[in-house]
């Protein structure tokens, strides 16, 4: 191609027209192709299509993670009480003496119910990550609390072998996540209730709330109501919103 | 190839400020002088960039994969024809950038010596905006699974860096385009028909009615 190839001047009318009247029409297809993504069906307030790339993005990224990879921690002295971004869920005043979660089967049959000294039970963990917001801003903080693995170990069996999501709700119920299995089970996912050695502030989630370095921060549910083990994806408050589903990191 | 990345490179960089508008973190200045926010509400608002995250995220992390395709599609052409030796500079040609943009901005009377096809900024500039498309890419890549990518994000200098080089290749490929189309007006309708036909009709042999790939 980098020869150089002589054409007489009608030969390079002939291509330049051929050539602009094949970019008219690929512009055209562009043009309509565009609207009718535009105007395609919409799944949860996005096109269908973009919607069906969304998943296809969580088949590659959930194929690919493996288990054992950890996200970076940071020395503590890098990390802040975490920036209090939305109050979905959490804006009533909490009883934190009568506060519990209640826990529920795939089928809605209840299957327990744990106050805070339940999760405190359990083995205790810490961990200084970064979080990140899906609106664009990140900052190192501290979690501290019980792997969410070990919460499920209590039920694991008296549950069936084909649980692939867990539903997280807010007591009041406005607020709600669907987090896949693989993301649960990871040691980085925490019930967490501490922070910095304290306890959670109430705007921050307290007494118990999800905290995970594999999602974006809409994942991480403040103020734990209610856990169900589900056998399909259940419902997620910004999923519905128009987010992807999966809004793994 | 090239002309594909007109309307990806614009969906890309549109639902990319949508994206952006969610938390608008960075403007242009000096020290505490700040010059230029990214972006004043009279640049958001007619264009639409407020109030879409979702539908940014949505548009962004679709057509990414489809600007990845074109632009491994395009790395694969040039290498296989040849074309690449056309583009990339040699490091003589890199000696005569200066002299040359000096000449394209009047400041300086003497023409560029021509290098081959293209001349010593072109071939700088066509490299250069082949590297910022693989810049925003891997960039792009550490902000969309930072936790999987981890090491990607560490290249980068971590995540708050990654999303600041993210941004500013955003912003060095809207003043390359403003360049490149000033550049290709002022260069005249035949360059613009060779952008389009693939075939140029020689300066100085347009009087001799020949035409030369």
């Amino acid at each position: 191609m980098s020869e150089q190839q002589e054409l007489t001047v009608e030969a390079y009318r002939r291509r330049s027209r051929r050539s602009f009247i094949t970019g008219g029409v690929a512009a055209l297809a562009g043009v309509a192709g565009w609207r009718s993504l535009q105007g395609a069906d919409p799944d949860f307030r996005i096109p269908g299509p973009l919607r069906a790339v969304h998943e296809m993005n969580e088949a590659i990224w959930s194929t690919l993670m493996r288990d054992d990879h950890l996200a970076t921690e940071y020395p503590i002295s890098e990390a802040s009480v975490l920036r209090v971004n939305g109050l979905h869920g959490i804006r009533d005043d909490i009883d934190l003496d009568t506060w519990e979660i209640t826990v529920l089967g795939p089928d809605g049959e209840q299957l327990g119910t744990h106050a805070l000294d339940d999760i405190k039970a359990l083995p205790w963990h810490e961990m200084t990550i970064e979080h990140k917001c899906i609106e664009g801003w990140s900052q190192v903080t501290n979690w501290q609390g019980a792997r969410f693995s070990d919460f499920f170990a209590l039920y694991q069996d008296r549950l069936p072998d084909d649980i692939t999501h867990v539903f997280l709700q807010t007591p009041d119920g406005e607020y709600y996540v669907s987090v896949d299995m693989a993301t649960m089970q990871h040691p980085q996912t925490l019930l967490a209730y501490d922070n910095f050695g304290e306890a959670i502030s109430d705007r921050n989630g307290a007494p118990v709330r999800l905290a995970t370095p594999l999602k974006y921060g809409i994942k991480q549910i403040k103020r734990i109501g209610s856990i169900q083990f589900r056998r399909d994806q259940g419902a997620d408050y910004w999923g519905e919103r128009g987010y992807d589903w999966y809004a793994g990191l | 190839m090239h002309w594909v990345n007109v309307p990806l490179l614009v969906i890309m960089l549109w639902s990319g400020f949508r994206i952006y508008w969610a938390e608008q973190e960075w403007a242009f200045g000096i020290l505490d002088w700040e010059w230029f926010q990214f972006f004043p509400d009279w640049i958001n608002e007619p264009l639409g960039f407020d109030r879409k995250l979702a539908r940014g995220l949505a548009f962004h992390l679709s057509f990414a994969w489809l600007f990845v395709l074109n632009g491994l599609a395009y790395t694969a052409y040039t290498a296989w024809t040849g074309e690449w030796r056309k583009l990339v500079p040699s490091m003589r040609a890199l000696k005569r950038v200066p002299a040359t943009v000096l000449h394209d901005l009047g400041l300086r009377h003497e023409a560029p010596v021509k290098a081959g096809y293209y001349n010593a900024a072109q071939q700088t500039s066509y490299t250069g905006i082949i590297m910022l498309g693989a810049v925003a890419t891997a960039s792009g890549f550490a902000l969309f699974k930072p936790t999987q990518l981890s090491v990607l994000v560490t290249m980068f200098g971590g995540y708050s860096s990654a999303r600041l080089i993210h941004f500013t290749a955003s912003i060095v490929f809207i003043l390359f385009f403003v360049v490149h189309i000033v550049q290709v007006v002022r260069s005249g309708r035949h360059t613009f028909m060779a952008m389009v036909s693939g075939y140029e009709l020689l300066t100085d042999e347009r009087d001799r009615e020949s035409t030369v790939v």
